[in-house]
C-alpha cells in the first residue's frame, strides 16, 4: 500500500533536521518578548545602561537565529516538497499508464488528469506547508500560551478563555464554508456546460436567430452563480471581524484584570506589555491555523486520491500457465474461441468465434455499438473476455507479457491520437524505425504525397490532436504510423472513414501487394472497405451474424445485404 | 497559447476600464470608503488607548481604576464598531463585486454568443471557457478582496506612522531606520520573485498540457507499447516544474523570516531605547506599549504588500483577457443592411464568387451557379474538403471577398443577416440539442409553435412514436445525465425542428454514418419530406439524392473542381467518377 507518509518517510531524516532547525528558530522569537518584559521591569528599574544595551543585544541574537533558522528550515521543507512531489507525479504518471482500461473506465480519463495535474499541485502546497507552518503554529501557540503563564498565570487565563471561542467560530464557518462552495460549484458547472452547449451549437443559434433567447437563459444562470457566491462569500467573511473583535476585546480584558494585579502589587506593568506581544503572536497563529486546516483538508483529499490509483492492483497479468502455443501455429495467427464480453453487466459481444492464418484478411462490419471496437480491445488484451479464448500466433492472449503481446501489432484505433509533434515522431513513435522505413510506410499509407508538400516535409508540426490536418490526413498519419513496425498483424479500426473511396481503394491494393504476409484485421461502416477481405465478420448487437466472404454473405446474410442495399440501392454512400 | 508570452503593457488602460465598472456605483463605492475609513480608524485608536490605560495602571500613587475603566470601556466599544464597519464593509464589497462580475460575465456571454462564427471558429471551447469563469473569478476575488486590503493598508500604514510620531517622536526616530529596511526588503523581493512564480506557472502549465494529451492517447500508447518512453519524457518535464517550484520558494521562503526579522528587530531597538528613555524618565511606560503595537500594525500590511501586489497583477492580466475578448467586433458591426429579407421565392445565384478562410489562400476561385427556387443543389466531395464552406457563405457566417451571393435577385448582403437566415432551415451533421425538454428543443425551430404543429412536426419526422414512448412524454428532459438519445434520434428532432420552421430554403447535411440500418431509413425518409418544394442545399452522401439534384458541385481540396448533373459528371471520367467507380471495383 502506497501512501503519503511511504514517500515522505525517505525524507525522514532531512525532515526531522529541518523541523528542528525550525522549532529552535520559532522559539527564538517566542523568547523575545519574554525578554523585553523583563528589561522594562527588572533591569531598568537597576539604572544600569550597560546591561540594558547587553540584554537588547542577545534579543537582536534571538531575532537572527529566528530569521536564519526560518529561511533556513524553509528551504529544507521546499526541498523535501519537491523531492517527493517529483517521486509521487512520476510515480502517478507511471501508474496511470500502466492501468487496465478497465481500471481507466472506472477512474474516467478527466478526473486521471485532473489527479496528475490539480492534485499532485494540492499535494505539493500541503507538504510544504506542513512542514513550514506545521510545527511553526503549534509552537507559537501553546509555547505563546505557555510563556503567557510563566509571565503571569491568571492574565494567562483571561487569554486563554478567547481561544475556544475562536475555535468555534472558525470550524463553524470553514464547515458551512464547505457546503456552500458545493453549492458554488455545481452552480458553475452549470454555467461552463451553458457555454461549452452555445459554443457548439452557434450556428444552429444563429441560423434560428435564437442569441435573444440564449441570452436570458444565460442570464438565469448567471444570476444564480452571484446568489450562491455573494452568499458563500458573505458567510466566509464574518470570521475575520470575529476572530479580530474578539482577540481585541481578550486584550481589553487583560489590561483590565491587569489593573487590579498591578494594583494589588501580583503583576508588573512590563509585563502587561508582554501580553499585548504575545497576544499579536497568537492572534496571527489563530489566523494561520484555519489556512492550514483548509490547505491540509484539500491536500489530503488530494492525497488520498492520487494513492487510490497508485494502489490499483496490477489487473492483466501474464499467465504463465498458459504461455504454450498450440502446434502447428503460425505466426500471424490470430484465432477467438466462443468469446463473450461485456462492460459492466452490459453485454458487449457474445460467442464469438473466427479463425485467421497468416496473411489473411479479417474485414469487420456492423452498426455502431455492434461490438466491433470491443473485439480489437479483447484482442489487444487491454480486456480481459469474460468467456472464451483468444490467441495469437497460438499462444493465449493472457499468456503473454502485455508489451511482447501488442509488439506483434500495428494498430490504428478510431479516433486516434495524434501528438503535438513532428510528423516523424508521430510516425516513428518513439519507436526505433529508420528514416527509410518510416518514409516507405507513409508512401504505402498515401500519406508522403502530402508530407512531401509541406514546407517542413517529415518535420513539419502538428498541433494538439493534429487539428492542423485534415481528417483523411490524420488517418493517413496513422495508418503511416501502424505499417512503419513492420507488424505481424494489422488492426485498422474505422480508420479509413475520412478517405475518399478513390484513396481508400488504392490503400487496400497495396495493402494487398506489399503486406501479403500480414494479417489483417479491418473494421469499418463502408462495406466497400471491408468487401475485398477473404472473411468478412458482420456484428449485429454483439453477436456474430455472419462470417464469409463477400458472395456467401450476400447471399445468405441478411443484415449484410440490408447494410449494402442501404448503401447502394437508392444510394451508395458517397464521400 | 499567445496569453502565456504576453506582455503586460497596457495595465493603466484596463485598471481604468475596471474603475469605470466601478463608477457605475459611486455611491456604494463612496460609502465603502467611508466604512474602511471608519473601520480602519476605530482599529487605530486601540492601541493609544491601551497605552493610556497602561498609564493609569503605573503610577507611583497606584493604579487610577477610574481612567483604567474609561480607556477599556473606550477599546471594547472601538473595536466592536471597527468589528462591525469592517464586517458590513465586507458584504458591501463582495454584493458590488458580484454586481460587477455579474454585469462583465453578462456582456461577455452576450459578445460571445453574437461574435462572428469564422472568430469563434478559431477559438477553443476551452479559452472561452477560462475567460467566463475562471479570468472573471479572479477579477472578482481582486475586487472584493484585494483592493480592499490594499486600501485597508495605506490607511493603516499612514494612521500606524501618525499614531508613533504621536505617542513618542523620540522613539519614532529609532523605528525610522527599520522603516527603509523593510520597504527596501518588501520592493527588492516582489521584483525578483515574480518572474520565478511566471516561470513556476508556465512550466506546471506546460506539464499538465502534456499529461492530458498522453493520458487522451492512453490506448495507443499501450497499443505500441510505448509507456516507458511517455514515462521518461513525462519525467523531464515533470523535473523542469518541480525545479521551477523550488526556485520560486527557495526565494520566496526569504522573505516572510526576512520581514519578520526587521519587525523584531524593530521591537529590539524599540525595547531597549524605550528602556532607556523610560530609565530617564523620557517616557511612560503606555507610550512604549502603544508604540510597539503601532509598530506591527504598521509592518503587517508591507508584509502583505507584495502578495496583494502580485494578486492585483493577475486580476489585471485575467481582466485584460476579458476585455479583449469584448473589444472584438460582433458580427454585422460594420455592414449590417437594414432593410429585413421577407418572404422569398427561393433562386440563389452565386456570381463569380471568391473566398477562402485565409484571405491569402483562395479556396473557392470563381465560382458561379444559379439555383431556382425548388431546386436540389448537391454538394459532393471528400470529407474534409470543404463542402461545408458553400453553407456557410449562404449562411453569412463568413462572407466572400470577392463577387456576390443573391437571393431572388439581391445581394444577400442587403439584408439583415437576422432574416436571412431565418430564410433557411437547417440539418447539420453536429446534431445541436440544448439542455432542456424536448419540446424545447423542437419549437426552437420556431417561436410559439402550438403543440398541435410540434407533434404534426415530430411525426413527419418519424420521431413521434419514440417521443411518446418517453416517460415524460415532449415534457422528457433532454441532458446528459437524461434521457439517453441515440446520434440517429438527435438526427430526427434536429430534422423534426427543421420541419417547424416555414422558411423556403433548406440547407441539409446528409452524413448518416453510426446509425443501424432502421433509423437510417427513417431519416431518409425524413429528409425527403423535408425537402419536398424546397430549395435545397445538400451535403450530400446518398447516390438517390445526387442522381436526382439538379445541380452537382464536386468539391475538393477547398475548390470546386466539377459541377453538372450525374449523368454529364459520369461522362466527363472526372474526379466525379473516379470517387464513383472507386466504390464498385
Amino acid at each position: 500500500m502506497k501512501s503519503l507518509g511511504g514517500y515522505l518517510s525517505v525524507h525522514k531524516k532531512r525532515m526531522s533536521i529541518g523541523l528542528a532547525i525550525k522549532a529552535i528558530g520559532t522559539l527564538a522569537e517566542l523568547f523575545l518578548p519574554m525578554i523585553m518584559a523583563y528589561m522594562i521591569d527588572d533591569v531598568a528599574p537597576t539604572g544600569s545602561v550597560l546591561s540594558l544595551s547587553l540584554w537588547g543585544a542577545a534579543m537582536f541574537v534571538f531575532a537572527v537565529v529566528a530569521c536564519g533558522g526560518n529561511v533556513v528550515a524553509n528551504r529544507m521543507a521546499s526541498k523535501v516538497a519537491r523531492d517527493t512531489t517529483e517521486v509521487i507525479r512520476n510515480d502517478l504518471f507511471t501508474s496511470t499508464l500502466y492501468l487496465s482500461a478497465r481500471q481507466t473506465d472506472e477512474v474516467t480519463v478527466p478526473s486521471l488528469v485532473s489527479r496528475l495535474s490539480s492534485d499532485t499541485y494540492n499535494v505539493h502546497n500541503m507538504i510544504g506547508m506542513i512542514q513550514r507552518l506545521g510545527v511553526r503554529v503549534p509552537i507559537l501557540l501553546v509555547g505563546g500560551v505557555a510563556l503567557t503563564f510563566t509571565v503571569e498565570p491568571v492574565l494567562a487565563l483571561v487569554l486563554l478563555a478567547v481561544v475556544p471561542f475562536l475555535s468555534i467560530v472558525v470550524i463553524f464557518v470553514s464547515s458551512r464554508g464547505i457546503v456552500l462552495y458545493t453549492d458554488l460549484q455545481r452552480a458553475v458547472d452549470t454555467m461552463v456546460r451553458k457555454v461549452r452547449d452555445d459554443y457548439t451549437g452557434i450556428r444552429v443559434i444563429k441560423a434560428l436567430s435564437r442569441t435573444e433567447y440564449e441570452e436570458r437563459g444565460f442570464a438565469e444562470i448567471n444570476d444564480n452563480v452571484v446568489a450562491k457566491e455573494t452568499k458563500a462569500g458573505v458567510t466566509m467573511s464574518i470570521t475575520n471581524p470575529i476572530m479580530n473583535v474578539m482577540l481585541n476585546l481578550g486584550m481589553t480584558a487583560v489590561v483590565l484584570v491587569g489593573a487590579y494585579r498591578v494594583s494589588e502589587g501580583l503583576a508588573k506593568v512590563g509585563e502587561i506589555i508582554a501580553f499585548t506581544s504575545y497576544f499579536t503572536i497568537i492572534l496571527n497563529a489563530v489566523i494561520s491555523i484555519s489556512r492550514i486546516f483548509v490547505n491540509v483538508s484539500k491536500g489530503s483529499a488530494s492525497a488520498k486520491r492520487i494513492c487510490n490509483v497508485l494502489n490499483m492492483p496490477d489487473e492483466l497479468i501474464k499467465d504463465e500457465r498458459l504461455s504454450f502455443a498450440e502446434e502447428g501455429a503460425e505466426k500471424g495467427s490470430v484465432k477467438f474461441e466462443n468469446v463473450s464480453f461485456s462492460y459492466n453487466g452490459a453485454p458487449a459481444l457474445k460467442n464469438i468465434s473466427f479463425e485467421l492464418k497468416k496473411g489473411e484478411s479479417l474485414g469487420v462490419i456492423g452498426a455502431t455499438g455492434s461490438g466491433k471496437t470491443t473485439l480489437v480491445a479483447l484482442l489487444l488484451r487491454f480486456y480481459d473476455a469474460d468467456k472464451g479464448r483468444i490467441t495469437v500466433d497460438g499462444i493465449d492472449v493472457r499468456g503473454y507479457d502485455e508489451k511482447e503481446l501488442r509488439s506483434k501489432f500495428g494498430v490504428v484505433l478510431q479516433n486516434d491520437f495524434l501528438m503535438a509533434a513532428s510528423v516523424e515522431e508521430n510516425i516513428k513513435f518513439e519507436r526505433d524505425i529508420d528514416d527509410e522505413s518510416m518514409k516507405r510506410a507513409a508512401e504505402h499509407a498515401k500519406a508522403a504525397p502530402f508530407v512531401e508538400a509541406l514546407d517542413d516535409k517529415y518535420d513539419s508540426k502538428l498541433t494538439v490532436r493534429g487539428a492542423n490536418f485534415s481528417g483523411g490526413q490524420k488517418q493517413r498519419l496513422l495508418i503511416a504510423r501502424a505499417l512503419a513496425g513492420k507488424p505481424e498483424i494489422l488492426v485498422l479500426d474505422d480508420s479509413s472513414s475520412a478517405l475518399d473511396y478513390k484513396t481508400d481503394s488504392q490503400l487496400r491494393a497495396t495493402l494487398r501487394e506489399k503486406y501479403p504476409d500480414t494479417t489483417i484485421i479491418m473494421i469499418a461502416q463502408r462495406i466497400s472497405s471491408v468487401r475485398f477481405a477473404d472473411k468478412i465478420l458482420v456484428l449485429d448487437k454483439g453477436e456474430a451474424v455472419g462470417l464469409g466472404d463477400d458472395a456467401t454473405l450476400m447471399k445468405d446474410c441478411a443484415v449484410y445485404r440490408s447494410i449494402y442495399d442501404s448503401q447502394h440501392d437508392a444510394g451508395g454512400e458517397e464521400r | 497559447m499567445n496569453e502565456v508570452s504576453h506582455v503586460p503593457t497596457n495595465r493603466r488602460a484596463v485598471a481604468a476600464r475596471l474603475a469605470k465598472y466601478f463608477m457605475c456605483y459611486k455611491f456604494t463605492v463612496i460609502a465603502a470608503f467611508l466604512l474602511m475609513l471608519g473601520s480602519n480608524l476605530f482599529a487605530l485608536l486601540g492601541p493609544l488607548l491601551t497605552g493610556k490605560a497602561i498609564n493609569a495602571i503605573d503610577l507611583e500613587t497606584g493604579v487610577d481604576f477610574q481612567a483604567v475603566f474609561f480607556y477599556c470601556a473606550l477599546m471594547a466599544v472601538f473595536y466592536v464598531v471597527s468589528g462591525v464597519l469592517g464586517y458590513i464593509l465586507s458584504v458591501v464589497m463582495i454584493k458590488l463585486s458580484q454586481k460587477i462580475v455579474k454585469s462583465m460575465r453578462k456582456d461577455l456571454f452576450d459578445k460571445i454568443i453574437a461574435l462572428p462564427v469564422g472568430y469563434l471558429d478559431k477559438m477553443q471551447a476551452g479559452d472561452l471557457i477560462n475567460r467566463i469563469s475562471y479570468d472573471i473569478d479572479t477579477v472578482n476575488a481582486s475586487l472584493s478582496n484585494d483592493i480592499l486590503q490594499a486600501a485597508t493598508g495605506i490607511v493603516t500604514v499612514i494612521g500606524a506612522l501618525i499614531g508613533m510620531l504621536a505617542v513618542s517622536p523620540a522613539l519614532f526616530g529609532v523605528f525610522a531606520i527599520t522603516i527603509p529596511l523593510s520597504v527596501f526588503i518588501t520592493i527588492k523581493r516582489s521584483r525578483s520573485v515574480r518572474p520565478l512564480f511566471r516561470k513556476r506557472s508556465g512550466k506546471l502549465a506546460q506539464l499538465n498540457g502534456y499529461s492530458e494529451e498522453m493520458i487522451s492517447g492512453i490506448k495507443t500508447i499501450k497499443a505500441y507499447g510505448r509507456e516507458d518512453d511517455m514515462i521518461a519524457r513525462f519525467a523531464d518535464k515533470n523535473k523542469d516544474a518541480v525545479d521551477a517550484y523550488y526556485a520560486a520558494d527557495y526565494y520566496g521562503s526569504l522573505i516572510g523570516p526576512s520581514v519578520n526579522f526587521v519587525n523584531n528587530f524593530g521591537t529590539v531597538l524599540i525595547s531597549t531605547a524605550g528602556s532607556l528613555m523610560y530609565l530617564f524618565d523620557m517616557i511612560m511606560l503606555g507610550d512604549i506599549s502603544s508604540f510597539l503595537l503601532y509598530a506591527r500594525k504598521f509592518s503587517g500590511p508591507i508584509n502583505e504588500y507584495a502578495n496583494i501586489m502580485s494578486e492585483i497583477q493577475s486580476a489585471l492580466a485575467a481582466a485584460e483577457r476579458v476585455f479583449r475578448l469584448l473589444d472584438e467586433l460582433p458580427e454585422g458591426a460594420k455592414d449590417e443592411a437594414t432593410e429585413d429579407l421577407t418572404d422569398p421565392r427561393g433562386d440563389v445565384s452565386f456570381e463569380h464568387v471568391r473566398f477562402g478562410y485565409d484571405p491569402e489562400k483562395v479556396i473557392i476561385k470563381d465560382l458561379s451557379f444559379d439555383a431556382k427556387a425548388g431546386q436540389t443543389v448537391a454538394i459532393v466531395g471528400p470529407t474534409g474538403a470543404g463542402k461545408t464552406t458553400l453553407v456557410n457563405l449562404l449562411m453569412r457566417f463568413y462572407d466572400p471577398q470577392g463577387g456576390r451571393i443573391t437571393l431572388d435577385g439581391n445581394d444577400i448582403k442587403d439584408y439583415t443577416r437576422k432574416s436571412l437566415r431565418a430564410a433557411f432551415s437547417m440539418v447539420l451533421q453536429d446534431t445541436w440539442l440544448f439542455e432542456g425538454t424536448v419540446r424545447e428543443n423542437i419549437v426552437y425551430g420556431k417561436v410559439g409553435a402550438t403543440d398541435e404543429e410540434i407533434r404534426k412536426a415530430a411525426e413527419n419526422a418519424n420521431i413521434a412514436d419514440f417521443i411518446d414512448a418517453l416517460p415524460q412524454g415532449y415534457d422528457t428532459p433532454v441532458t446528459d445525465g437524461g434521457v439517453n438519445l441515440s446520434k440517429g434520434q438527435k438526427q430526427l428532432m434536429t430534422i423534426a425542428r427543421a420541419m417547424l420552421s416555414p422558411a423556403h430554403l433548406l440547407i441539409l447535411d446528409e452524413a448518416t454514418s453510426n446509425v443501424d440500418t432502421r433509423t437510417e431509413l427513417l431519416i431518409r425518409d425524413a429528409m425527403n419530406r423535408l425537402m419536398q418544394g424546397k430549395t435545397c442545399f445538400v451535403i450530400a452522401h446518398r447516390l438517390s439524392t445526387i442522381r436526382n439534384a439538379d445541380l452537382i458541385l464536386v468539391v475538393k481540396d477547398g475548390d470546386i473542381v466539377e459541377r453538372g448533373k450525374h449523368e454529364e459528371l459520369l461522362a466527363k471520367g472526372g474526379f466525379y467518377s473516379e470517387i464513383y467507380n472507386a466504390q464498385f471495383e
